[in-house]
């Protein structure tokens, strides 16, 4: 590994990315698939946390983790899409305002 | 600078612009395809982090399935482009501010510390003379055994969920009680008496 490339590097990258994926989420009023997308992006951030983790520190503990993550990134996105398929059999739209009103 | 870095920096570019074009462009065909690409950079950073199995990993997994499948549900919807006008709602700059100050705290938190020195114990070192995914598998298949069975339990578990929750026959698993049906049942649509004779029975 170079020495220029410090760990601050990818925190940083990974920073950046988690926050564009949460200011994703704050300005998407309209769509959710949207929504599920910058949920994707966070989950992503959080690989490269672990694997630069597990990269400068020598261990292999983050990227057995970051497997274990990828896991549930792969199931929530397939329940999170077929709900966002039954959703849009009830209701014709797909937008976030609308999903309180399924309140009980 | 070294090849390396001129790499990192290359990679991280590509990635964080189009990550902002995920969350920005309205056209959402374009936003799964710039997610694609995201993930391919993501991919060549982990080839250079040194974890290759993680970087086919996420190539295999968020490529070819999860990005599929956010295009198959985009096709599928046929959401009307003309609905999806974005207005700008009154707290979007409270929420950004938001994201802002997040951003700053742990970007100023990670660059006073200094990380390069966390003494930390390490439990699974790396190995030199194995590869990468060698390693990786004999942790995984180890010490990792129950939460590996555990995360494939996860993934069993959200495929049945996924196809239940999408299954288009609602009668299929719910046995409900139908009123109307009940209401209407007379003595004469219901009810016949017959005089069966001995020996012979009767045909139903």
């Amino acid at each position: 590994m170079n020495t220029e490339l410090t760990i601050n590097h990818f925190t940083t990258l990974a920073l950046l990315l988690f926050v564009i994926g949460l200011s994703g989420i704050f300005i998407n009023r309209k769509n959710i698939i949207s929504l599920l997308m910058s949920i994707e992006l966070m989950l992503l951030s959080v690989n490269i946390n672990f694997v630069a983790f597990s990269s400068f520190l020598q261990d292999l503990n983050g990227q057995v983790f970051a497997i274990f993550v990828l896991t549930v990134a792969g199931a929530e996105a397939a329940i999170g899409l077929a709900i966002l398929v039954i959703y849009f059999h009830n209701r014709k739209n797909i937008e976030v305002s609308s999903i309180s009103s399924m309140r009980g | 600078m070294a090849f390396t870095t001129i790499l990192f920096y290359l990679f991280s570019f590509v990635l964080i612009s189009s990550a902002l074009v995920v969350v920005s462009t309205r056209n959402m065909v374009h936003s799964v395809m710039f997610l694609i690409l995201a993930f391919f950079n993501a991919a060549a950073l982990f080839v250079l982090l040194g974890a290759e199995f993680i970087a086919m990993l996420l190539i295999v997994v968020y490529v070819g399935a999860i990005a599929v499948l956010f295009l198959f549900v985009v096709m599928m919807l046929n959401v009307d482009k003309s609905e999806l006008k974005t207005k700008i709602s009154l707290h979007t700059p409270l929420l950004l501010c938001i994201a802002i100050v997040f951003f700053l705290e742990i970007f100023l938190v990670t660059k006073i510390s200094s990380a390069g020195n966390y003494q930390t114990a390490t439990l699974f070192p790396t190995p030199a003379d194995v590869h990468n995914v060698n390693a990786l598998g004999n942790i995984l298949y180890t010490k990792y055994f129950l939460p590996f069975q555990l995360a494939g339990g996860v993934l069993f578990v959200a495929m049945i969920g996924a196809i239940l929750l999408t299954l288009r026959e609602r009668n299929r698993f719910i046995k409900k009680q139908k009123i109307s049906d009940q209401v209407f049942r007379t003595q004469a649509n219901s009810l016949e008496i017959v005089k069966v004779k001995t020996g012979e029975g009767i045909e139903l």
